[in-house]
């Protein structure tokens, strides 16, 4: 193709303005101006960051929920890759896709919050060993760079690079195992990040287990993540949703929470937390809304297979785990330390509209790969006839071949 | 190890005066202002809470947390006491600011491209021979600096011969394993801003104590996968060599059927 087509293209991409096309447009201008200010005038103009409070929505939202949420990345390669699970190959692509989006978003995000974002490369060369941020910079880089080798034969097969895409296939099982190591440390390290300041933290989130806690919720919303993409992708481009396979990821996110809320009991009688339980001030009714809304009512929910079977029952439990989830990142990260601080924050808007536009560009992000690479093979093509010539690509002649073939299972032709 | 020095500070004996703000003002090139809050424009200031006087300045931990938390080792505990920032290797994260226990590093949020800020004690002046500035400019020498073990032992004889006049505890001494700026207080230490509610341990020690053990999980985690990998690999093929022999058993019986 060359570069006028790609620009008919761009031009049509404009004149075909849909709502959800102008949202996007709106957030991204928004963020921009951001960034200009951001970058010109420094963190103190831009944010509401201060030498009382200096991390916010960019370290909370952008950094803790963003490497959380994309957690279903490693769980599902794992899942397929060396666990063996073959059920598991119809969603691993967009796993793949929303995890390597999902890092890739996080390193950009890091490049406002750090107050000398062109040094971020630091952490190669200056080590200290005994700083959780210097372990996870290296992880949050090192699986970057893991979920791009993962994602990359989608890209090949689009360039009709065959060869290219087989070598990765060729180390894909040590290259997952190393991925769920290092997202292992990395999901668990982020709540290392707060072991050290015991005296600062409102007692309900501070907890020697919280490497573990991070970790287990990690575990449990990758997953919820995966459902909820794939319930709105299966709206979005009209295609089969892959129930089964998501009701048993919903099984995963069940025991998962169970585990947390587990150490969560562990937590609340090591540290005598009975008192703190029972004030209902700011930290205890977000504490609450936290266990409530996060943990015990989707372990309920999950566990009726009535509910994980029907559609909309597991759509709404997934998206019950991510509300608690962000809820408890941003606890732990902002509410927990409000106290102690003496200070309440509250993020400016352009603090905001940057978390927005990184958000859109994620959503923009998975939006182009799923029309223009094989992420969703099976029904591009059967589902919608009328559609049919946005998917041209992906149209795929073989049936999926589970075997025990190097292959995401998914060949394009 | 080289022997570390320190600063006592008396809060009893503190005027209120400011020469202490002015002169670090001056050693850091500080415009002189009336605002007595720390900042990226004030390494030290003196506070005051009721009757007492209270300097505040980087208590230079014995096992400092903003050493312990810098990803890219920008500070540096030095062998004499002082804890010193590199600005050359900040990348700005602000893990120190999030993690110190005493809230000391400050930024430059106003900059394009900002550092930290906090006291060094002079190092550089220390160097030359001389006291910290704050120190020298004192006039009631309510901070002293000296050699760490000294002014302990100065302080206790202190508090033990004027029990009336002190509270029977040098902060610095036992918070978080020590400090190498101390405190001495007429009234409790938390009705002057200090946090009464520290550790006794060494803060970086609670992620250390995580973070030794990543190589051995690292080993055994992969190993460990990479076994799980090996085995569902192998019922894997197990099953499909057990299901091709009852096809063609199957098929063998067929074939005898038929005949």
């Amino acid at each position: 193709m060359n570069s006028s087509s790609y620009l008919s293209k761009i031009a049509e991409w404009f004149r075909h303005m849909t709502f959800w096309k102008s949202v996007f447009l709106v957030l991204v201008a928004a963020g921009l101006y951001s960034t200009v200010v951001r970058y010109a005038f420094g963190l103190g103009t831009a944010t509401h960051l201060s030498d009382s409070f200096p991390w916010g929505l960019w370290i909370g939202f952008d950094v803790l929920c963003g490497v959380g949420l994309a957690a279903g990345g490693f769980v599902v390669a794992s899942a397929v890759y060396v666990f063996h699970l073959d059920d598991y190959k119809a969603i691993i692509r967009p796993s793949v896709l929303t995890a390597f989006l999902g890092y890739v978003l996080v390193v950009f995000a890091l490049l406002y919050d750090l107050g000398r974002p062109w040094n971020i490369w630091y952490p190669f060369v200056m080590w200290n060993p005994h700083s959780v941020m210097f372990e996870v910079a290296w992880c949050v880089i090192l699986y970057t760079t893991v979920l791009a080798l993962e994602f990359s034969p989608m890209l090949f097969e689009r360039l009709k690079l065959k060869k290219a895409a087989h070598a990765v296939y060729n180390m894909i099982v040590p290259l997952v195992i190393l991925g769920v190591m290092l997202s292992t440390l990395h999901q668990s390290s982020l709540g290392s990040l707060y072991l050290i300041m015991p005296e600062k933290m409102y007692p309900l989130w501070y907890s020697g287990n919280l490497p573990f806690l991070f970790f287990a919720s990690a575990v449990a919303v990758g997953p919820a993540m995966v459902t909820i993409e794939s319930f709105l992708s299966s709206r979005a481009f009209h295609r089969e949703i892959e129930m089964p396979i998501l009701s048993k990821l919903g099984k995963v996110t069940a025991v998962a929470l169970a585990i947390y809320l587990v150490l969560k009991i562990e937590d609340a009688i090591n540290y005598n937390l009975g008192s703190y339980l029972m004030t209902f001030n700011m930290e205890g009714m977000l504490y609450w809304a936290e266990i409530i809304a996060g943990v015990l009512l989707p372990i309920g929910l999950l566990l009726m297979p009535k509910i994980r079977e029907s559609k909309r029952g597991l759509f709404y439990s997934a998206v019950l785990v991510m509300t608690g989830f962000v809820l408890n990142r941003m606890n732990v990260s902002i509410t927990s330390l409000e106290r102690h601080y003496a200070v309440s924050y509250f993020p400016s808007w352009m603090e905001i509209s940057v978390t927005l536009m990184i958000v859109a560009i994620g959503f923009g992000g998975f939006a182009w790969a799923a029309k223009n690479l094989a992420v969703f093979p099976k029904e591009a093509a059967a589902r919608e006839p009328a559609h049919a010539e946005s998917y041209e690509v992906v149209v795929v002649e073989d049936e999926i071949h589970l075997g025990s073939e190097p292959s995401l299972g998914m060949g394009s032709k | 190890m080289k022997r570390q020095v320190g600063i006592l500070v008396d809060t009893t004996q503190c005027i209120g005066c400011m020469a202490c703000e002015e002169a670090c003002a001056d050693r850091w090139g500080f415009p002189h202002t009336d605002v007595h809050e720390l900042s990226c424009e004030k390494n030290t200031v003196v506070q005051q809470y009721g009757e007492t006087y209270v300097p505040k300045l980087c208590m230079h931990c014995e096992e400092p947390t903003c050493v312990s938390v810098c990803p890219v080792g920008a500070f540096e505990k030095t062998a004499e006491g002082p804890v010193v920032y590199d600005e050359s290797k900040c990348m700005g994260c602000r893990y120190c600011m999030q993690a110190c226990p005493f809230q000391i590093p400050k930024y430059q949020w106003n900059k394009a491209n900002p550092k930290v800020m906090k006291c060094d004690m002079c190092f550089d002046r220390q160097q030359e021979g001389k006291q910290p500035a704050c120190v020298e400019a004192c006039p009631v020498q309510a901070r002293v600096f000296g050699y760490r073990d000294e002014l302990i032992e100065e302080a206790e004889k202190k508090i033990k011969e004027n029990q009336s006049t002190y509270v029977q505890h040098i902060f610095g001494t036992t918070e978080i394993e020590g400090t190498s700026t101390m405190y001495l207080a007429g009234v409790d230490f938390g009705k002057l801003g200090f946090p009464t509610n520290l550790p006794k341990r060494a803060l970086p020690k609670y992620t250390w104590e995580i973070m030794e053990k990543i190589p051995d999980y690292f080993i055994w985690g992969s190993t460990l996968m990479a076994g799980f990998w090996w085995l569902t690999d192998r019922k894997k093929k197990v099953a499909a060599y057990e299901e091709e022999s009852k096809r063609q058993k199957t098929q063998d019986e067929d074939n005898e059927n038929n005949r």
